[in-house]
């Protein structure tokens, strides 16, 4: 079955990253910037992407990440791992825009950025960060996910309480006593 | 508002402690582009031949190119030039990665150095926040080290370092100046350690701004795919194993060996498993999507990272393998040392003592196997300690120190400087002109654009022709159809070809464009990303500045004319233009010298290799004929011909200088 046309699955595409096979070239940061700067294109500076890869030559490591939620909070950044022999920091791989750090902060304003998968209509085939990534160290992939079902809808303590009072004194009984509560103390 | 440049120079001045930033002339980027040629200008203005290379009135200049922080893809070659104690001419490097477009988007152009510190500083660059800092902490670290710390330091991951290791810190000519494993070779180290500057660290998050944003992103994204898609562009030397080019014709030892049938099929595995077995992957400079760098971890070593021909230089000079290049060149890196220049040295000095020129007392408790000898000498040259204190003068240097006959070992060098070890038969006329003339000092700087050797048949050579959009006319698609034996060719047709070699380096260097998808690549036939006719549009395009081919042409003349009048300043004369005596084995002194003097005023140069004041006046250099003429360089009145002063004074007091050895 082809994806979409199951109606209890629907298709999401997502950005996936391969730090094997990351340069650390930072063309996706030169790219994401050109184009999210107003009018597009007008300026390029890496401060403003909300891609950028981590990278340290002595450690061999080159992880792109990207922007995700703002926090207010500074990081603990007690987490250390260790990968194929490897260390890296928490840092490495979080894409929050926080305190702890100038990534993911609009340097003019100080406001928080983030990744908007390129948005824009008409829509971009793939993200710029992975269209100019030309070592596959980022791919566009599509990925079906099970649809959540609607959930039953959950009854409140008044549709409870009320219930209870049908059972006891039935339906009619319960009408006429609330038609005659015009004065009761309203909360 | 400017484009492309941010239109700011960052002034030090290291004695003083003093920092200014200051604005730059904005009609400096139609008339030198930038990089080089911008620097080649405030070196005529600034350093005047009687200012020494470890002067502390001698400028250290670090530049972006034109096009570094634009979209366009492989612009981040950052320029670095000075007065070399070891040519006593303008040094010329160069290196890629990050350093350069960090720069821009901090807001500057160039940073220019002058003075000295009392003891080792780095500068800190973020923004408008320049600071020169304490560097003692980091005084013998090795180069990638300090950066790793000095990021440490100022918590900061994104800032881009560029540091020198032990080597520049003890003032050895051969010291580079290294970043994010990219080197910047030919002799500057020296001086950024002479200045007593242990690195620079800059971090940047301002805007560059670009006349037709989106006319060249578009044109960006084209070149990007292009140069990621092709193999006519990028270093083919990273993933190409069969480098038996190399190790069958280049020379061995002290450029003195051929050794014509080195490579085999078993070596080749062997080789190609030990770079797989501790390669930890291939990189890239920034916005570029080719991947020339292999990086190497050697067990109980530092990794580095190497390309090109970097691999080869240590284990061909000491007579062994690569496992021995993988496990110097983390060492040599860390140091801070040209990997072409200080193999050559280190086997001058073996030959020496191989010839009883030196002895063993020269060379207290070295090992008897080549390979110790070769960390042994490495070791006494980065601390300069004993015969290494010599030997850290370069070849040319050193013979003269050493003498006894030391001279004619020194055999592989022009203008003092190291050449790439290249013996061969018959003269090829388009490579006498370019290392006789060469101010980048290694052909590889020079060479690229017009094939290194004919094709055997004339189909293959209509085939090559066919698809070669870089030619920026016609004329050469003839030279080369009708060229059939590499040392036959008309002397008209190797004045042109060497001009447009020379043109495509000029105009990378100063636009800050990698040779690796422009001016090095043509050579090797279609596909190259850059070439003479697509550039001029790239530079309109980001700066706004009107530009075509005729326009950039004579940039590239201006940009190198000046290079030469800066050089002649300094004594540079005929007499000096000459390849080594063994690069060929047949040579025709007369024919040579005709092809010079036919080159000299194909160029616009008088018979001793100085500018005309009618050339200067063409370039818009009026004030160099003024400088020259005041000098009595050039003789008033006396166009096209040297005086009586021509080649006197100036020259005379000069090269002697150039004599002079390390404080």
């Amino acid at each position: 079955m082809k994806a979409g046309q199951n109606p209890k699955t629907k298709t999401i595409q997502e950005i996936k990253v391969d730090i094997d096979k990351c340069t650390g070239c930072r063309a996706c940061e030169m790219a994401c910037s050109a184009y999210h700067a107003q009018p597009r294109y007008s300026s390029i500076n890496p401060a403003r992407s909300r891609i950028r890869v981590i990278s340290d030559e002595l450690n061999d490591e080159y992880v792109p990440i990207r922007a995700g939620d703002y926090t207010p909070a500074e990081c603990t950044g007690r987490h250390i791992y260790t990968i194929n022999g490897k260390e890296y920091s928490e840092c490495s791989f979080c894409g929050a825009s926080c305190p702890s750090r100038d990534f993911f902060i609009e340097p003019d304003s100080g406001l928080p950025l983030k990744c908007d998968m390129c948005e824009s209509v008409p829509a971009l085939a793939e993200p710029m960060c992975v269209k100019v990534c030309m070592t596959d160290a980022l791919t566009y992939v599509e990925r079906e996910v099970v649809r959540e079902e609607i959930p039953q809808q959950k009854r409140g303590q008044i549709e409870v309480s009320l219930e209870a009072l049908i059972n006891q004194y039935g339906l009619e009984a319960v009408i006429d006593s609330l038609k005659q509560m015009p004065q009761a103390k309203n909360h | 508002m400017r484009y492309a440049e941010t239109g700011f120079d960052l002034e030090i001045d290291l004695t003083r402690g003093s920092i200014d930033k200051v604005a730059t002339e904005p009609d400096l980027a139609e008339l030198y582009l930038g990089g080089q040629g911008s620097a080649a200008k405030l070196i005529f203005e600034r350093v005047p031949p009687d200012v020494d290379a470890f002067s502390p009135d001698n400028l250290l200049i670090f530049s972006t190119g034109l096009l570094h922080g634009t979209p366009a893809p492989a612009a981040n070659r950052t320029a670095v030039n000075t007065i070399s104690p070891q040519t006593n001419l303008m040094s010329h490097s160069l290196f890629g990665g990050f350093f350069g477009p960090e720069l821009k988007y901090a807001g500057y152009d160039k940073i220019v150095i002058r003075g000295k510190a009392t003891d080792l500083v780095y500068l800190y660059i973020n923004n408008d926040h320049v600071e020169i800092r304490d560097a003692t902490h980091l005084r013998g670290k090795g180069s990638t080290e300090t950066g790793d710390l000095i990021k440490k330091e100022l918590n900061d991951q994104k800032v881009q370092v560029a540091a020198i290791g032990l080597a520049g810190e003890n003032r050895v000519y051969m010291a580079s100046i290294e970043h994010n494993h990219a080197s910047a070779a030919r002799g500057v180290g020296v001086i950024m350690g002479d200045k007593r500057l242990k690195a620079i660290a800059v971090r940047g998050t301002k805007d560059i701004n670009v006349a037709k944003p989106a006319e060249l992103f578009e044109l960006s994204q084209e070149l990007h795919q292009k140069i990621g898609g092709s193999d006519g562009n990028g270093d083919w030397m990273a993933v190409d194993e069969d480098d038996s080019f190399h190790h069958n014709h280049f020379a061995w030892g002290n450029a003195r060996t051929r050794i014509k049938n080195y490579w085999s099929p078993e070596l080749q595995e062997r080789w190609t498993n030990w770079k797989y077995d501790h390669m930890d992957r291939q990189t890239g400079c920034y916005n570029c999507p080719k991947k020339c760098r292999n990086v190497i971890k050697w067990p109980g070593r530092e990794r580095f990272a190497y390309k090109c021909y970097g691999k080869d230089t240590y284990h061909m000079a000491a007579f062994l393998e690569l496992d021995f290049s993988y496990e110097i060149l983390g060492l040599a890196q860390e140091y801070g040392l040209d990997s072409y220049s200080t193999p050559q040295v280190i086997a001058f000095a073996l030959e020496l003592l191989e010839a009883g020129i030196l002895t063993d007392k020269d060379f207290p408790e070295m090992p008897a196997d080549s390979r110790g000898r070769f960390f042994y000498l490495l070791e006494k040259i980065v601390r300069r300690e004993g015969i290494g204190d010599i030997l850290a003068n370069s070849v040319s240097q050193a013979a003269i120190q050493i003498g006894n006959g030391a001279e004619k070992f020194d055999h592989n060098t022009t203008k003092k400087f190291e050449q790439l070890p290249i013996k061969l038969g018959k003269v090829n006329p388009a490579y006498f002109l370019m290392i006789a003339t060469g101010e980048k000092m290694s052909i590889t700087q020079i060479e690229g654009s017009f094939p290194q050797d004919p094709l055997p048949t004339r189909e293959q050579r209509e085939e090559f022709v066919a698809k070669w959009d870089a030619v920026p006319d016609e004329k050469f698609k003839n030279y080369f159809l009708n060229w059939e034996k590499r040392n036959d060719i008309t002397d008209e047709a190797t004045c042109d070809i060497v001009d447009w070699n020379e043109a495509m380096h000029y105009i990378d260097d100063s636009t800050g464009l990698c040779g690796f998808v422009s001016s090095f690549r043509g050579q090797f036939g279609g596909g190259v990303a850059y070439h003479m006719n697509n550039i001029p549009q790239v530079i309109a395009l980001a700066t706004g500045v009107a530009m075509d081919k005729d326009k950039l042409w004579k940039a590239f003349q201006r940009i190198r004319t000046l290079v030469r009048a800066v050089n002649v300043r300094r004594g540079l004369r005929r007499k000096d233009e000459r390849p080594p005596e063994d690069h060929w084995a047949v040579r025709d002194e007369e024919a040579e010298q005709e092809l010079l003097s036919k080159y000299y005023a194909f160029k616009g140069w008088n018979s001793e290799g100085i500018p005309t004041r009618q050339t200067l006046e063409r370039l818009d250099l009026g004030y160099v004929a003024d400088d020259l003429e005041q000098r009595g360089i050039l003789v008033v009145g006396a166009d096209g011909e040297v005086g009586a002063l021509g080649t006197g004074v100036a020259g005379g007091q000069a090269a002697g200088k150039a004599m002079g050895v390390a404080p």
